[in-house]
């Protein structure tokens, strides 16, 4: 549990970065995760070669939903989508530093979850 | 068993209450309003039941078969007796108390129902008593009345008056609320809805376990709960109902046991209780809630109730005194043995999360009430509850662990 608060994570928790909402945006998704009432929405502005010029995302939930969403934004930081889309579950767990049981993983993902949507499209995507 | 209530005593009955979750930290139970744990008496009836007299129920000749059949039926009256049912008959097994309110919907509810009937549910329900109605309302055409929950935490009974004034078929209503802990006033409740021509189907999951229950006293039509929020196991509850309406009732799952005879193309259905009880049974689990009422009742379910009385008026002077929490919910007096709130600027996954660490376990989220969440503008909340193994160095224990949380996102 000590590990799972680390210092780094409650940083992102207590002072998010890229934290508000884009209006307009290029691509912009929301998703919660029902269980534990974890929201994360994203916003992106993309150039014309889509690359992330800029991000935010808002929302509201457990630490552990919200700091990852927070470093996320910061590691998307001028990468294009088609890069986000290979972004993995370990790429997340890697950024977060902690092992996560099956509840609190879901609460870890949303972000990722949300923004892969985002880059794909709706229609495209498919939970991997 | 010591006559004298005493929890340090009671605990030492339940092996999970002995143990640790981790090396030099024991655990500290406040989670029995989502399961409670339960007592040696308990878990070596069921271990004896399966040991040495496991047999299919009914239609057996032989002694096994026998035994099975007498300790099964004999947990029926044990059960019957705990709730003062008139007859034993009227206690249907279950699977808990989910399935037994999903019989009384798709039994009683399908005949009964027409398109443009209503029905009357309040906003503190489990979503165990919403959502088979809502199927039901939503295949028949039925229309759905709702008595909101008031500020002080209870139903506002001035709302369910006047929706009785358009004569609902059905009122389906929670005896305890399962986040706000609200006892609600079912005699009087019951007496209303029959004034008005209507059934009432109450959901015990939360008052059974706590305090004394007569069916006959509260006049309520049916009553379920679940054996493993009483110290029972897994797999097994109950449905009372009034006599008369589970005789007409249809039967509700087909196959054995629930019939008297069957010809190629029709049966004829058995009688109560086992019209309604398709299919092998949960035998060893009715055992085990046969003697999870039998512990209890040893107990004493007044000393049980005044015992959890006294903690949760404890926990909630103490909950108060901490900075930054809000406890949902009616004042002690009118509430059983939990609490639910939140903490300012923690969410109530992370509160768990690090409570769990020094072994203190409570429940984080909607706690299957998302409509009474809404009520509130939360979408989740810590939950402590109480049983009659609690004491209020399980209290001072929270309220550290509280302490330290408040440390950490402070
Ligand atoms: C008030 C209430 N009703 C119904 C239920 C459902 O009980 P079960 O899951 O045993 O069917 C619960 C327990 O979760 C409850 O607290």
């Amino acid at each position: 549990m000590e590990d799972m608060y680390r210092e780094v994570i409650l940083d992102h928790y207590k002072n998010p970065r890229f934290r508000g909402e884009l209006d307009p945006a290029d691509i912009s998704y929301e998703d919660d995760n029902p269980l534990c009432g974890d929201n994360i929405r994203i916003d992106l502005r993309v150039d014309d070669s889509d690359r992330i010029v800029e991000c935010a995302f808002s929302g509201q939930g457990c630490a552990i939903s919200q700091a990852s969403a927070s470093m996320l934004m910061e590691d998307i930081q001028g990468k294009t989508l088609e890069e986000i889309k290979k972004y993995s579950r370990d790429d997340i767990l890697d950024m977060l530093g902690i092992e996560l049981g099956p509840v609190r993983l879901k609460c870890a993902m949303l972000s990722l979850k949300v923004l892969k949507v985002g880059a794909y499209g709706v229609k495209e995507w498919v939970e991997d | 068993m010591d006559k004298k209530f005493d929890p340090n005593l009671i605990r030492k009955e339940f092996p999970a209450l002995c143990r640790e979750v981790k090396e030099g930290v024991p655990l500290v139970y406040l989670d029995t309003t989502a399961t409670s744990q339960k007592p040696k008496y308990v878990l070596d009836s069921l271990s004896h039941y399966y040991s040495y007299s496991n047999a299919n129920v009914h239609r057996g000749i032989h002694t096994l078969a026998e035994e099975a059949t007498a300790a099964y039926e004999n947990a029926r009256v044990s059960i019957s007796n705990f709730i003062n049912s008139p007859r034993s008959e009227q206690v249907i097994y279950t699977r808990n108390t989910t399935e037994a309110i999903n019989l009384v919907a798709n039994t009683w509810g399908r005949e009964n129902f027409c398109r443009g009937d209503r029905v009357v549910m309040t906003e503190m329900e489990h979503h165990s008593n919403l959502v088979p109605w809502q199927m039901l309302a939503e295949s028949i055409g039925m229309e759905i009345d709702i008595v909101p929950v008031d500020d002080r935490g209870l139903l506002d009974l001035m709302v369910y008056e006047k929706l009785l004034k358009k004569n609902p078929k059905a009122v389906c209503v929670t005896h305890m609320s399962n986040v706000l802990g609200t006892l609600n006033p079912i005699r009087s409740m019951a007496d209303l809805a029959h004034e008005h021509g209507a059934v009432i189907i109450v959901d015990g999951a939360q008052s059974a376990p706590h305090m004394p229950i007569d069916v006959q006293e509260l006049d309520v039509d049916f009553f379920a709960f679940s054996a493993h929020k009483m110290c029972g196991p897994t797999g097994i509850g109950v449905l009372y109902g009034r006599y008369e309406l589970l005789s007409t009732m249809p039967p509700f799952l087909g196959g054995g046991d629930m019939i008297k005879r069957v010809e190629l193309r029709r049966f004829d259905t058995n009688d109560l209780p086992y019209k309604f009880e398709a299919g092998t049974p949960a035998i060893g689990e009715a055992v085990g809630m046969g003697a999870a009422v039998e512990y209890l009742n040893e107990i004493g379910m007044e000393n049980i109730w005044d015992h959890e009385q006294e903690i949760v008026a404890y926990a909630m002077d103490k909950l108060e005194e901490v900075p930054g929490v809000t406890i949902y919910g009616p004042e002690a007096d009118k509430r059983g043995g939990v609490t639910a709130f939140t903490l300012d600027g923690v969410h109530p996954h992370d509160v768990s999360q690090i409570l769990d660490a020094d072994g203190i376990a409570v429940r984080a989220g909607h706690h299957c009430a998302m409509p009474l969440h809404t009520r509130y503008n939360l979408v989740a909340t810590a939950r402590a509850s109480y049983y009659l193994y609690n004491t209020r160095k399980d209290i001072d224990k929270l309220i550290e662990g509280l302490y330290k949380v408040k440390k950490m996102f402070g």
